[in-house]
């Protein structure tokens, strides 16, 4: 005999119904190899055919699950291996054609992103590496459903400079081609330091080299209801009250995704790849990362503690994911996009929150420096130098970081940027005026850190 | 975990003919129930019910609809889940 207890189900649809706690993607992770030849027309093909075999049912399936289990389910999404390695061996390179050959797939399965054109380069570009990111802004401006990441740095190779210095001004082209949208081209582009080749979050999505054939990866998220947990604390419940308060909400939410992934997964006949719990805020109202550090006691996000706040926040989350499963990846922790949180807005706005205190937030948060406009006269040299840093943090602190940022054309600070959706709106932030350009043309690479004396 | 197992949760204003008629519903589409409490919780009238769906004479799809057509006919919210989802999430 089954039971059932009622105040799990109350809870359980309170979280859904008023906290938005929401399967923020299922991503169907697939290995494009197989789809290499010499002639770019007949790898165009091969790879639109190979996903729509694999991806035909992702949606429907998707949809079922949401009815079946009464939990919404945000984006259906696909991550293909970096396409830089896919076009290489064609005589003549065309990497926006390929782009095209994705978007034209990912309209026709009906899916909302597809991650992948991009090139993991943090020890050198090859000819095809070099192509692949020369094309990015064309291909991001004349696609809608294309994301793109690009990895110029690890732990273990150290950051390639010459590929940095190259993404400060393919940003600002990216942006500046997609000028008439605020530049929403560059929120399609992501700059990784030790990017996981599972992570089923946009724009960073893509299927790692020594990832399977396929899988299935979900991402979960519910900012709304962590702080809505945090809210329901008293105002002088200790720290270790609130992180164990943090892990048991995070363990409620990643079994409820793993459920969701493996029953999809199994209906697709592909394996389950893993879960990614990120706290990924949207611009509603209670559904942020920047509620949840205020509810602890901060007046804004941004002011002094936000880093230590944010740090066990992130931590917290990671172990109540840990417990729940054992296949928990990807980039599993607190997002801190600026443009995508209402109460990151608010407090870029006030003034609260600058680039720098940002930029120090990403030691600690779960990627780095995501969804900032910052003004459209910001010099190329200044964002790869802005890249610069964040790789440093992501390399010598052996974590993944990232950067995002859009330079947004004509606007300057005091503006505000324009996306709609998910990607929300933002205030645009003041940037250092002082110049780097004589640093980031050296070019070269910095040397991997020391792994031994660890201060 | 028994994924013939659903979850039914209904709210609202008090009224009579509530559970006669969800229970209908499911009685046309022979789907068991082996659990059903209800209450009122803050002035609002609430339901829980576990039934069994494995002899549905039809899909999940169309018998959540039926259920949902019925509820709002009632004037009352509905929420119908597979009941695995609540095992996972509050089970260890």
């Amino acid at each position: 005999m089954e039971f059932f207890n009622a105040k799990s189900i109350l809870e359980t649809i309170e979280m859904i119904k008023v906290h938005h706690l929401d399967i923020r993607t299922v991503t169907l992770a697939l290995s494009l190899r197989d789809c290499i030849t010499d002639d770019i027309k007949k790898t165009g093909d091969k790879v639109y055919n190979k996903i729509i075999k694999y991806a035909k049912n992702l949606k429907t399936y998707a949809k079922d699950l949401e009815n079946e289990y009464s939990i919404p389910i945000v984006n259906t999404r696909i991550a293909v291996t970096p396409m830089s390695i896919i076009g290489e061996s064609a005589d003549e390179y065309d990497y926006v054609y390929l782009a095209k050959v994705l978007d034209k797939a990912a309209h026709e399965v009906d899916v909302d992103f597809i991650g992948g054109f991009g090139a993991l380069v943090e020890k050198g570009c090859t000819r095809g590496d070099r192509a692949l990111i020369e094309s990015i802004p064309q291909a991001l401006s004349e696609t809608n459903r294309i994301c793109s990441s690009v990895n110029v740095a690890s732990s273990k190779a150290g950051i390639n400079m010459n590929a940095v210095l190259l993404m400060g001004k393919i940003i600002k082209q990216t942006a500046n081609l997609t000028a008439k949208k605020d530049g929403i081209g560059a929120a399609k582009l992501v700059v990784f330091c030790n990017t996981p080749g599972d992570n089923p979050f946009m724009a960073g999505a893509f299927h790692g080299y020594s990832e399977p054939e396929c899988a299935l990866n979900i991402g979960v998220s519910g900012p709304g209801v962590v702080l809505a947990a945090i809210k329901s604390l008293p105002k002088d419940a200790d720290l270790g009250v609130v992180a164990n308060k943090i892990k048991t909400i995070a363990f409620k939410i990643t079994t409820t995704g793993e459920l969701i992934g493996r029953e999809l997964a199994n209906r697709l006949g592909i394996p389950f790849g893993v879960i990614d719990l990120s706290l990924a805020p949207t611009p509603a109202i209670g559904d942020s990362v920047a509620g949840i550090l205020e509810a602890m006691g901060l007046e804004r996000t941004g002011t002094h503690g936000t880093t230590a706040a944010l740090a066990m926040l992130n931590d917290a989350v990671k172990k109540g994911g840990i417990m729940a499963s054992s296949y928990v990846g990807g980039l599993s922790g607190a997002f801190i996009p600026v443009s995508e949180d209402a109460g990151m807005i608010e407090a870029a706005q006030c003034g609260a929150l600058t680039f720098d205190k940002l930029e120090a937030m990403t030691c600690v948060c779960s990627v780095g420096l995501d969804m900032i406009a910052i003004p459209g006269n910001t010099p190329e040299s200044t964002i790869s130098a802005m890249i610069a840093d964040e790789m440093a943090i992501g390399m010598i602190n052996k974590k993944t970081t990232a950067v995002r940022v859009i330079p947004v054309p004509g606007k300057g600070v005091g503006d505000r940027a324009y996306y709609g959706g998910l990607l929300g709106e933002a205030p645009i932030l003041d940037v250092h005026k002082f110049d780097s350009s004589v640093f980031v043309n050296r070019g070269g690479r910095i040397p991997a850190p020391i792994h031994s004396l660890n201060n | 975990m028994n994924d013939s197992k659903i979850i039914v949760t209904v709210s609202g204003q008090d009224k009579t003919g509530i559970v006669a008629g969800i229970s209908a519903i499911l009685a046309e589409y022979k789907v068991n129930i082996e659990d059903i409490r209800q209450s009122i919780m803050q002035d609002q009238f609430v339901m829980f019910l576990m039934a069994d769906i494995s002899n549905s004479k039809a899909s999940y799809k169309e018998l959540k609809q039926a259920l949902l057509d019925k509820c709002e006919e009632l004037g009352m919210e509905i929420w119908v889940q597979r009941k695995a989802i609540f095992d996972k999430m509050h089970t260890i």
